[in-house]
């Protein structure tokens, strides 16, 4: 008997696997760049601006997947763009989710007054639309990495708050809590030893999505071209690039959006991959 | 001249054990039959199977079911449906899910007169009045307009037992329809069930595990213990002297009200340790048979 | 009466979250560094001119005192003039309105009919390998960004088979009879059908971008729902009257298990609105998001303000609605 949900668990399996491998392989090139990509991301030669990729007529040999309208390795943009993508995920995602739970756990916890103030934060908050308040912050903050982490962070705390805080006031009406605080334990005591681990799967796998979200972010941004500056390769850019490029050298466009398309796609998987190993009930 | 014959009906969960072994019975034209059992005995799970409800995980494994002659199981599944929806009909056991919160009452009695049977929407309603003044339902017309949810559990039942006789079936199934109704209720209900049964001649299938109810109602009955059918007899029959041992049992552990000192009298563990190997050594033959 | 309170209380804390919005953009952009001023003149413009063209903005005031005099042209009406084109705000803002909201309503649109497709077809199919497929699909769909669909949607429609457009909201060599700025309605309503064609041949790539992950999220919620539902009693009954499956589905659960998809897709109703901002620049479209874009570069503030105020208001207004569309067709509610 073949059962759709059966389809599904062993698809989670699969997805798991498939998203670690793709995010693994982007760590590593990542980590290797300078020493792996064929050509300096920086270069510049107009007389090879717009090359076509390998496998096309009138390429140009040693720039595997063609150049850019200034003549840029496009292949060598792409590996070093993986590393600001990653320490962007990384850095960013960690942070989101550090002050979002932290403040979530307060509210859902503590209740009273914090729980009041943080609500209604998170209310004026999640009125702001998000892509245009981050490109406000960076306009105010400067280009840079610093400020499109912290821009970020701004901007998704609430992503983060809204779910913990939620859990966090179902778990602190259960039973288990209310012998820890018979037992004489202080209540950030509580919330830190007895609450925090069991909130801790959910934030697991809203790390793993922030940091897609963290990605693309920073990839809107350069395409607005309010990112790191506007040599330094970044997949955002080469993608504002190709996207007016588009008639002429599509592959500026292409290949840069496919690995983005794949990064994404890939931390959102894992989460979800997560997600299912973590429900007992699937289990 | 059975109006529904089910034979040797054989059910079990998709990649599991039997729930129904084998089970066979018959209810005559008008006739009130009881199926009495414990929880899980299975009695649900044939009324199930008649009206075609059985959930997606469980499977007919073998049998028939020949409601006015003619065998259910082997009809393909729209010709079926629209059988069970002609002859027969669902007395539910829990009146509070068992109405659409979203629907008024009205379009819930009617709908099927109008979809399926082609009556006019001025019939259907007037039968449908008609029906709820039977149930003894004060001001019909109020009560057709409301949602469920502003009336009362008896109330509510009233109106699923009104709704089943609507289409004017051959048979109704009514599953345990005073189990979730308060005690002060279950005696009216009973009475209007078997009033109305009596009114328009339809033959009952009553599943209960009360056999008190089971004797007020029902002309004969049938024990059903693990999916098997245990015995097959009239009420009078049954209660002056059962004939099986778990039957015995089950009449003995029947709390007698009216003498309080007597008393609790659960089945003994060797009739239940009877009965499961009479079980085991059915299960053994169908594997083999 | 209590009723009016609860309208009261939410009117409250909706004044409340607004007047947040309003400080937090105020401080926000005045941290600016740079004066926008000095940005807009020429090059050899003096201190003098600076100083007397940000006196004419109130810029040389105190933070608080900007506020209160910005807060006491709102409540005239008056939203502050756009440093870059020199027009008042609310005129701009209010003139970019409608294509912004005729886009977001055009994906709302579609992100329902796809979504609740996608729903009704994974019910009707439960327990098979369709389901099995359409679940990978949506899940899929919702871990992509709009912003990658609307990358994604330019390279296949745009360039690989260029059947829609992918840049403007209108071609623009057309002659436009129109008088308000809502061209798709007053195109159908003028009966004008040749525009119509037109203009959703430009609105159809960025909508079904903003469309696609609120469609996925739709189809899962709905799904779930839906599958809850069809195991309850009433949905059983209907049944053994001799209703068929898709009448089942349609007729009897369909009603019960949109009530609580409702406020999630509300929610998400409002970061697609958000998301005009980077769609409508990918696709050049003349709405609210792109200005605010350009009003960002080039550090107009009050335009700025403007435009998220606005945004505030709109978000808060789809809440208000999908709340009283709860309220309205939950029958238990409207009665209590």
């Amino acid at each position: 008997m073949l059962d759709g949900r059966s389809l599904v668990r062993r698809r989670a399996g699969l997805r798991l696997w498939l998203s670690c491998l793709w995010l693994g392989l982007l760590g590593t090139v990542a980590l290797l760049a300078p020493w792996i990509a064929p050509r300096d991301p920086l270069a510049q030669d107009l007389f090879l601006g717009r090359m076509p990729p390998f496998w096309l007529p009138g390429a140009e040999p040693g720039f595997w997947l063609g150049t850019d309208s200034l003549g840029r390795d496009v292949l060598s943009r792409i590996i070093h763009g993986a590393r600001v993508a990653l320490l962007v995920a990384l850095i960013a995602g960690s942070a989101t989710c550090l002050i979002g739970a932290t403040l979530g756990l307060l509210a859902g916890f503590l209740r009273g007054w914090v729980d009041m103030v943080i609500s209604r934060l998170i209310d004026i908050w999640m009125a702001f639309p998000p892509v245009l308040f981050s490109i406000l912050l960076i306009a105010v903050l400067g280009p840079g990495l610093g400020s499109i982490i912290i821009a970020i962070v701004v901007i998704d705390w609430t992503r983060f708050a809204r779910v913990i805080r939620a859990e966090a006031m179902a778990q602190g009406a259960m039973d288990y809590v209310a012998s820890a605080r018979v037992a004489g334990r202080g209540r950030i005591g509580t919330m830190l030893r007895d609450i925090l681990p069991n909130v801790l799967p959910t934030m697991v796998v809203l790390l793993t999505l922030e940091m897609g979200i963290a990605v693309i972010v920073e990839a809107i941004l350069s395409f607005v071209n309010l990112s790191i500056s506007t040599d330094d390769p970044t997949w955002g850019s080469m993608i504002a690039e190709g996207r007016a490029s588009i008639h002429q050298a599509w592959w500026v466009l292409v290949f840069p959006l496919v690995t983005l398309f794949l990064t994404v796609l890939s931390f959102s998987q894992l989460g979800e991959g997560l997600k299912d190993r973590f429900d007992p009930v699937l289990r | 001249m059975s109006f529904l014959s089910i034979r040797d009906l054989s059910v079990r969960l998709k990649g599991g054990p039997p729930l129904l072994r084998r089970v066979s019975l018959e209810v005559a034209a008008g006739e009130v039959r009881g199926l009495v059992g414990e929880s899980g005995a299975g009695k649900s799970m044939i009324g199930k199977a008649v009206l075609g409800i059985l959930p997606p995980s469980v499977a007919v494994t073998g049998g028939q079911i020949l409601l006015d002659g003619t065998d259910l199981l082997a009809l393909p599944p729209a010709e079926r449906r629209r059988r069970i929806g002609a002859l027969a009909a669902l007395i539910p056991q829990d009146p509070l899910s068992a109405l659409n919160p979203s629907h008024r009452i009205g379009p819930q009695i009617t709908d099927r007169l109008v979809d399926i049977l082609g009556w006019t929407r001025a019939d259907a309603i007037a039968r449908a009045r008609a029906l709820l003044d039977e149930v003894q339902i004060p001001d019909p017309g109020r009560v057709l307009r409301a949602y469920p949810h502003e009336l009362s559990g008896g109330m509510r039942q009233r109106i699923l037992i009104a709704s089943a006789f609507a289409a004017a079936p051959k048979l109704i199934i009514a599953d345990e329809p005073t189990t979730a109704l308060d005690v002060t209720v279950q005696k009216q209900i009973l009475r209007l069930i078997a009033g109305m049964q009596a009114r328009h001649g339809t033959a009952l299938l009553f599943v209960t595990h009360d056999l008190g109810v089971v004797s007020k109602v029902c002309q004969r009955l049938s024990v059903l213990y693990a999916g098997m059918v245990v015995e097959d007899t009239t009420v009078a029959a049954f209660f002056a002297a059962p004939r099986h041992p778990y039957s015995a049992a089950l009449l003995a552990a029947t709390p007698k009200y009216t003498d309080p000192s007597a008393g609790l009298n659960p089945v003994p563990d060797a009739v239940i340790a009877a009965i499961r190997a009479e079980v085991a050594a059915f299960d053994r033959a169908a594997k083999h048979g | 009466m209590p009723f009016l309170r609860a309208i009261l209380v939410r009117l409250f804390t909706t004044a409340i979250t607004l007047a947040g919005v309003a400080v937090i953009v105020f401080v926000v952009i005045r941290v600016v560094p740079g004066n926008p001023i000095a940005m807009m003149l020429p090059p050899g413009a003096t201190d003098a001119d600076i100083a007397r063209l940000s006196a004419l903005y109130g810029l040389d005031k105190p933070l608080p005192a900007q506020f209160g005099i910005w807060l006491s042209g709102v409540m005239q009406g008056d939203f502050g003039t756009s440093i870059t084109t020199r027009q008042p705000v609310l005129g701009l803002v209010l003139g970019r309105l409608p294509a912004t909201l005729e886009l977001s309503l055009m994906a709302l649109a579609i992100a329902v009919l796809l979504g609740g497709a996608a729903a009704l077809a994974g019910t009707r199919a439960r327990g098979t390998r369709t389901e099995g497929a359409i679940d990978i699909a949506n899940g899929m769909a919702l871990s992509v960004p709009d912003f990658l669909w609307g990358l994604l949607l330019i390279l296949l429609f745009g360039v690989l088979i260029p059947v829609f457009h992918i840049s403007g909201r209108v071609t623009p060599s057309l002659d436009l009879p129109f008088t308000t700025n809502f061209y798709l309605i007053e195109s159908i309503l003028r009966l004008r059908l040749d525009l119509t064609a037109d203009l959703l041949g430009h609105m159809f790539m960025p909508a079904l971008a903003l469309a696609i992950p609120l469609a996925a999220i739709i189809g899962q919620l709905l799904k779930q729902s839906l599958k809850e539902v069809m195991n309850l009693d009433y949905v059983t009954l209907a049944r053994t009257k001799g209703y068929g499956e898709t009448h089942v589905i349609l007729h009897q659960a369909l009603r019960n298990a949109v009530l609580p998809t409702l406020t999630l897709v509300g929610v998400q109703f409002t970061f697609l609105i958000g998301g005009t901002v980077i769609i409508e620049r990918l696709f050049s479209y003349e709405g609210l998001g792109n200005m605010a874009i350009d009003a960002v570069i080039n550090r107009d503030l009050p335009l700025i303000q403007g435009i998220v105020i606005l945004f505030a208001v709109i978000f808060t207004a789809v809440n208000l609605i999908v709340d009283l569309l709860y309220a309205v067709l939950n029958p238990r509610l409207r009665h209590a």
